[in-house]
């Protein structure tokens, strides 16, 4: 798989030195934003790709991330004690979500998660005191780890562009274990991985523990970078366009979600100033998506990618679809 | 005294629109198992095209029903042609589905706002149905008790066609087992078609119908779809039954709440769901479990 | 969206000096090489963009009128669509200032929308004038480059209270808005007035933002002689029609959303007869509004409300606090004093000036709702001149009092 790696490091020396060819800060902010909307992408494909857990819920538990944050900052305590305990609150909603959700699969899990985001959606607004209702929450400075301030966008480019490797790391690394073998395992075959001994419930649950602390984690990114957090982050839109973020790069893939996230992201930041009706433009591309390659972009990509290789070194067309592992 | 028979018939008024929103929904979850998230747009689109007829904006003015059934007949045939061209291909990928459906209604939305603009259209009550029915000194409009008749005749129809008809009974024995009806002989992909075309008609229907009450908007799409899944859920997927009441125990908790529990006004709808979800997963009325 | 659009082809200098004549200028500024960059931050998708599109109308119809030439400066027009989230309005604003280097914003729409920049704003230095109408904008947390040509939430409210407490004689009002900042605070000004002109407010009711039918709340209202609404896009339109179709009949007053202009061409009967206070009204007979009105009508067929002419007049105070500022807009501190210290004469929603916080104080228009050659239109009735977002208040004891909110003032049982 040599192609392969080859094109994973040039992706990477480019993300690397990003902050020198872009055109400018507004691009490096730009790159900032596909880094940890692909974190949280990322984060999201563990349960839908490799669980087949769909969750229609995610920006709540994101937004929770955000929320605590900021609303530990307002509290006068530093960023580390912010930080902290955004983590640990984000991951444990999460643990509530899915001692909820878990009780079903397939569109019951979709439709408990879609009810417990608007829950969460409702108490941001209505929670006044605790969340300044749609007022929201203003962040007014980043952290400054190790005397470099996030404030400066190419020093908060390639710390979120570390966290960020090391998210795809941790999701590579537990694809390729055993757990999450038995996670896929669950996946496609829940009654037999449960005729063979294994706990399904638990398995999902660590699942959904991993989800809860690579969500938390990109949440307290976004509301340092946006500086602001407010109820429409965890509206059912928001929840939509993360998981459409996955389904359109590929689920059950390690690069699928930062495609994805790349895409949505591109498109409504960049391409939407070119493009007036730049909404009808991302719809159509979902469906242009599910057209060519139903299995996402990355995966589609790959297989094109095959087939034109294929073509060129043997006679025949015939080409066994999914059969390696796609990257 | 007052206030609690309006909210009653209010709720059942509500409920009545909701059926024929969810009624759709249901039938073609049912069927084929997809969550149809396009289903609000194509509410909100029977309810552009109706409007469109009943205002005048194409320079003629159309009866309100004719307008209705106009914009039901041109909704199911745009839906019928999503069925063939893009939802045919994905069968059981769901999240193909989620996808496709989504990104249709992102396309629809945006296309409402090319075509219409961002004003709010309102749609005049039908001649002869926008009086008030006084029940001493009670006034209830006499559209919105139209409502619960139209919901009603159109339950009646599709419990009809379910139930009595051929095509019914083909409907039926897919949703219980698309296999062995396959085996049968029952051509289960035209079946598919047919039932979502006959789901977007109803929808768009709804949207017009609700036209008068709920005016058209754009963002209309949005406010309406977490509706028909509530309904969906609570009543149980594939059961007309189950849609009908589910709807109006859905106008119920809407009404009733929203008025009694103003500080929960945000979850009201959704803690029922939740609890439905948790308790019984198949809903009150729903075949197996989703 | 992102639209460059310059005009090469008109001579500045006559061109900028025939349109200040209009505007009753002091003599024309030098000429300066540089263009003049503006932003305008909108929302052009979803529920918002009703709003959103009437607000870019504005802003163009007034750059059409002056050539797109402020003080003898070429402008360049920059549009960008936030999508109606907070994050993608932090996102533009950023393209605006970094990317494309605007020298002035107007815009956002929201207030959720201009609370996520506020920050970002004061620290980039850009002066910003937007139409939300988030009070401590301009109160508690005054953010130094920011105007407000406008109103606050409830700057129009006080003196719809003082009407409705004194000409309408209402005593006992229920009021309903949704349940945000901004309804909060509409109904909250309202009540502070309402009250202190001796009546009482008897309830306070809040649908939730998503509402498709108001009916359950319309049920609440009872106990009362009149009713105060502030809903805002097309909430309106719909609240008044299930108010209706309930059957009550009581007098409703709202604010400068509730009974926007710009709604009447979508409207039925159900609103004939509502009263509403706005900064802008459609009838006003200024030399600008009548050309305003016609420009609005023969590029985009329809009538102007309450968005396009804000932007109208933002535009307007940015091409005067040029002049003001002998073209330079370099210094941002200098700038922004020469935009606060704007007075126009003649605007399409009258006279205006500045205070020292940078909120538009003007006249206030109360308007009621009637058929008028076959077409609804606002009629206006009454003028309140020289309002402040204060209204007749001591700013000290204002600003020590609490923000408007759900429950201050709070309800008098």
């Amino acid at each position: 798989m040599s192609a392969r790696n080859l094109a994973l490091s040039l992706a990477f020396t480019a993300l690397a030195t990003l902050p020198f060819w872009m055109p400018g800060i507004y691009y490096i902010n730009v790159g900032s934003q596909i880094l940890f909307y692909a974190i949280f992408a990322l984060g999201l494909n563990v349960l839908v790709g490799y669980a087949g857990l769909v969750s229609l819920g995610h920006a709540g538990l994101f937004g929770i991330a955000a929320y605590a944050t900021g609303y530990m900052l307002q509290l006068g305590y530093g960023h580390s004690e912010a930080i902290l305990v955004a983590l640990v609150i984000g991951v444990a909603s999460m643990a509530l979500y899915a001692l909820l959700s878990l009780r079903s699969t397939g569109i019951g899990f979709i439709m408990i998660t879609l009810a417990l985001g608007e829950i969460l959606w409702g108490l941001a607004y209505r929670w006044i005191s605790l969340t300044g209702g749609d007022n929201g929450i203003n962040v007014p400075t980043r952290p400054e780890p190790f005397g470099y301030s996030l404030t400066v966008p190419t020093t908060f480019y390639y710390v979120t562009l570390i966290i960020f490797v090391a998210s795809v790391f941790m999701v590579a690394v537990f694809v390729r274990s055993p757990f999450g073998a038995a996670l896929m395992g669950t996946r496609d075959q829940p009654r037999r991985m449960n005729a063979l001994g294994y706990h399904v419930w638990m398995i999902r649950f660590y699942a959904c523990l991993f989800s809860g602390l690579l969500t938390a984690v990109s949440g307290i990114l976004f509301v340092y970078y946006t500086q602001f957090i407010s109820p429409q982050t965890l509206s059912l839109t928001s929840s939509a366009e993360v998981l459409l973020m996955v389904i359109s790069g590929g689920p059950g893939t390690l690069l699928g979600p930062i495609v994805g996230a790349a895409l949505v992201v591109v498109v409504k930041t960049v391409v939407s100033g070119f493009v007036v009706r730049w909404n009808f433009l991302l719809g159509a591309i979902f469906v242009a998506i599910v057209i060519l390659m139903p299995e996402g972009l990355v995966p589609g990509t790959v297989r094109l990618w095959r087939l034109m290789w294929r073509k060129r070194a043997s006679a025949d067309g015939v080409i066994p679809a999914k059969t390696e592992p796609t990257p | 005294m007052n206030f609690w028979l309006v909210l009653t018939v209010n709720s059942v008024t509500f409920g009545g629109l909701l059926f024929l929103l969810s009624a759709g929904f249901s039938l073609i979850f049912g069927l084929m198992r997809i969550p149809n998230l396009t289903h609000g747009s194509l509410f909100m689109l029977g309810a552009y095209i109706g409007a469109t007829f009943v205002v005048g904006l194409l320079g003629f003015k159309l009866n309100f029903w004719l307008a209705a059934i106009l914009a039901a007949l041109a909704v199911a045939a745009l839906g019928a042609l999503a069925e063939r061209l893009l939802l045919r291909r994905l069968p059981g990928d769901q999240l193909a589905q989620v996808l496709v459906t989504l990104g249709l209604s992102f396309m629809a939305a945006d296309f409402c706002l090319m075509v219409w603009g961002g004003d709010p259209l309102s749609v005049a009550t039908p001649d002869g149905l926008d009086g008030f029915a006084r029940f001493g000194v009670m006034v209830f409009p006499f559209y919105r008790l139209a409502i619960i008749v139209i919901a009603a005749m159109v339950a009646i129809a599709l419990w009809l066609l379910l139930d009595r008809t051929r095509l019914g009974a083909m409907i039926r024995a897919g949703v219980d087992d698309p296999d062995m009806a396959r085996v049968v002989g029952i051509r289960v992909s035209q079946l598919f078609t047919i039932v979502f075309a006959l789901g977007a008609g109803l929808a768009a229907f709804a949207g017009i119908i609700g036209g008068p009450i709920l005016s058209v908007y754009p963002g209309l799409d949005q406010d309406m779809l977490p509706l028909a899944l509530v309904v969906v859920i609570l009543g149980g997927t594939g059961s007309l039954l189950g849609s009908f009441v589910g709807s109006i125990i859905v106008g119920f908790i809407y009404n009733f709440g929203q008025a009694l529990l103003p500080e929960l006004a945000y979850f009201v709808l959704f803690m029922p769901m939740l609890l439905v979800l948790l308790l019984r997963p198949q809903g009150l009325f729903g075949r197996h479990v989703p | 969206m992102s639209r460059k659009v310059t005009r090469r082809k008109f001579m500045a200098a006559t061109a900028a000096s025939a349109a200040l004549a209009t505007f009753k200028f002091p003599a024309p500024a030098i000429a300066q090489a540089a263009p003049f960059k503006l932003g305008l931050l909108t929302v052009k998708t979803g529920p918002l963009a009703q709003g959103g599109i009437q607000m870019e109308q504005g802003v163009v119809t007034f750059l059409k009128e002056k050539n797109y030439t402020f003080a003898g400066r070429k402008v360049e027009f920059i549009s960008a669509d936030t999508g109606g989230s907070p994050a993608g309005t932090k996102t533009k604003a950023q393209e605006l200032v970094e990317r494309e280097k605007v020298d002035t914003i107007v815009g956002p729409l929201a207030a959720f929308e201009l609370l996520a920049i506020t920050d970002y704003i004061k620290e980039q230095k850009v002066p910003m004038l937007s139409l939300a109408g988030a009070e401590d904008m301009t109160q508690r947390r005054p953010n130094p480059y920011f105007l407000r040509p406008s109103a606050t939430s409830a700057q129009a409210m006080h003196p719809m209270a003082d009407f409705a407490a004194k000409e309408l004689k209402l005593k006992r009002v229920v009021t309903v808005s949704e349940d945000f900042a901004f309804g909060h605070e509409q109904m909250g000004g309202f009540q502070q007035t309402f009250e202190e002109n001796g009546g009482k407010i008897v309830n306070k009711i809040w649908p939730p933002l998503v509402t498709p039918d108001y009916t359950p709340f319309v049920a609440q209202i009872q106990d009362c002689d009149g009713v105060c609404q502030g809903f805002a896009g097309s909430n309106p339109l719909r609240f008044m029609k299930q108010y209706a179709a309930a059957g009550l009949k009581y007098p409703v007053v709202t604010g400068e959303t509730g009974g926007d202009d710009a709604l009447m061409r979508s409207i039925g009967d159900e609103m004939l007869g509502m009263y509403s206070c706005c900064p802008y009204t459609l009838d006003l007979a200024t030399d600008s509004n009548k050309r305003f009105v016609a420009a609005m009508q023969k590029d985009y067929g329809v009538d102007p409300g309450f968005y396009a002419a804000g932007l109208y007049v933002a535009a307007a105070t940015v091409a005067a606090g040029l002049e003001k500022a002998n073209g330079k807009s370099d210094d941002k501190e200098a700038f922004v004093k020469a935009l606060r210290a704007v007075e126009l004469q003649d605007s399409p929603r009258g006279p205006i000036k500045y205070d020292h916080f940078g909120n538009v104080v003007g006249d206030f228009y109360i308007r009621r709702v009637e058929k008028i050659d076959g077409k609804y239109a606002n009629k206006t009735l009454k003028t309140y001149h020289n309002v402040s977002q204060f209204w007749t208040y001591d700013e000290k004891k204002f600003l020590e009092a609490p923000v408007y909110s759900r429950n201050y003032p709070p309800l008098k049982s």
